[in-house]
């Protein structure tokens, strides 16, 4: 199908495209890889009477260490993550999720900022935001504020940005020298949406992980910590009766919700297949 | 009202001045307003990958890019790659190969395939697998595709080329 009349507008400067923003109200919508976008313009499933091109916006634009944090700006494309030694250095967990987004065409264009706004649950970024505890930079009309991760994500594709606001970049802390992460995903296909996924990150020493963080996605209707498996893990020197319970616990405390092909419980039977990989892996 | 928009854009080496809508995409541009018919319109929400083209270098899906999006840009398809001698490695292996099945994917695969080679030149033939994933559509198997582009990785290693099947006069 093909897309319904809009006006397009590209401003260069941050302010400007927080005052189109201002003006559009609910007829505007930012576009900046516009991976996810252009579809459901073309399916007439949104239909909004002006885009705001937000690509030229040089604030929004390149990775960065500042401080003990990486930056990393709203525009900055999946491909870009995939291939970046800063963030293969600081943040290696985005590095492994990268090829599990989509295709390499897709990839060049899709943004991270655009992903953690869409608030998809599918989405890889929420769920490695999530885990890497990453603080987001928004700007509105009224200055800047910042937002973690935990809560950003409110509910299915829904997150604490205002219709006025956009985001700007993420601020993730730099991975220590003892920190282990593990990233995989269950599709039918390489590059479809993950019938279910684990983004987790750890502090190995021998076989005792801690200060765990395991973040499923695609399992409910926002990524979700087992908070419980977590506390089970920390501390704990590994072996089959921790993952078992690990296992059990996430299972338990994740209320997964059915997609349109998957029940919950096989949602839930992978979210134990996943920690159990993960929990492996981790103090492998 | 009209909302049509100037935009400039080098399409295959030659500069092309146009008034479009915003919500023209660029395949569109490209087929109906510039007669190009190679990059294809499968499904037109970015699953079949068959409308492949390359803007500033990069493969991307041109039914997820709108035209004025390429303002500025430089936008090769798979004429004008054909025409530079880009793609033909690929394209005698694919003749080599048979590797064709419906063809309408042809196009797609072979940027793709091309992108490949140039960001993973090492890739094993289950990454080869995992790249065209993207352009897979109604066929199944893509065996042959598989092969073709693994003789050319194969051949580009050994800093070989492919032997054309038919020799040009």
């Amino acid at each position: 199908m093909k897309a319904a009349a809009f006006d397009y507008v590209k401003p260069k400067a941050l302010s400007d495209a927080l005052s189109l923003l201002e003006q559009g109200g609910d007829d505007a919508r930012l576009i900046a890889g516009g991976q996810t976008l252009l579809a459901t313009l073309n399916m007439r499933l949104s239909e909004p009477s002006i885009l705001i091109d937000i690509t030229d916006v040089a604030e929004l634009k390149g990775i960065s260490v500042v401080g003990d944090k990486l930056r990393i700006g709203a525009l900055v494309t999946h491909t870009e993550i995939e291939d970046s030694d800063l963030v293969a250095k600081h943040a290696p967990l985005l590095k492994a999720a990268a090829p599990h987004i989509a295709h390499r065409a897709i990839r060049n264009l899709g943004t991270w900022g655009g992903s953690l706004a869409y608030g998809d649950p599918a989405a890889e970024w929420p769920a490695c935001s999530l885990t890497l505890q990453a603080t987001m930079v928004i700007h509105g009309p009224s200055g800047e504020r910042k937002i973690s991760a935990k809560d950003f994500f409110i509910d299915l594709y829904t997150t604490s940005l205002e219709p006025d606001e956009i985001l700007v970049a993420t601020e993730i802390p730099l991975a220590t020298a003892n920190q282990v992460f593990y990233f995989h995903e269950l599709a039918r296909r390489h590059g479809d949406y993950a019938v279910a996924g684990l983004a987790a990150v750890a502090e190995k020493q021998g076989s005792v992980l801690n200060n765990c963080v395991f973040t499923f996605f695609s399992v409910s209707s926002t990524p979700v910590m087992a908070v419980a498996a977590q506390d089970l893990v920390n501390g704990q020197v590994m072996n089959d009766q921790v993952i078992a319970k690990a296992v059990e616990a996430a299972r338990e405390e994740i209320d997964a919700i059915a997609d349109i092909t998957n029940s919950a419980e096989a949602k839930t039977h992978l979210i134990g297949v996943l920690l159990e990989r993960g929990l492996k892996h981790l103090v492998a | 009202m009209s909302l049509k928009k100037k935009v400039s854009m080098t399409v295959n080496g030659v500069t092309v001045n146009a008034e479009i809508e915003p919500r023209r995409h660029l395949v569109d541009f490209l087929r109906e307003d510039l007669h190009l018919k190679g990059p294809h319109l499968g499904c037109e929400q970015g699953a079949c990958g068959a409308c492949t083209v390359k803007v500033d270098g990069q493969i991307i899906r041109g039914c997820l890019f709108l035209a004025v999006q390429a303002d500025g840009s430089v936008v090769e398809t798979v004429e004008g790659l054909t025409k530079s001698g880009a793609l033909a490695d690929l394209q005698e292996s694919f003749m080599r190969h048979n590797a064709m099945q419906c063809g309408f994917c042809s196009s797609g695969m072979l940027l793709a395939a091309a992108e490949l080679i140039e960001k993973q030149p090492k890739a094993s033939r289950e990454e080869v697998r995992e790249w065209i994933s993207g352009n897979y559509c109604r066929c199944t198997g893509y065996h042959a595709i598989v092969d073709a582009i693994v003789d050319v990785l194969e051949a580009r290693a050994k800093g070989q080329k492919i032997k054309p099947v038919v020799a040009h006069a």
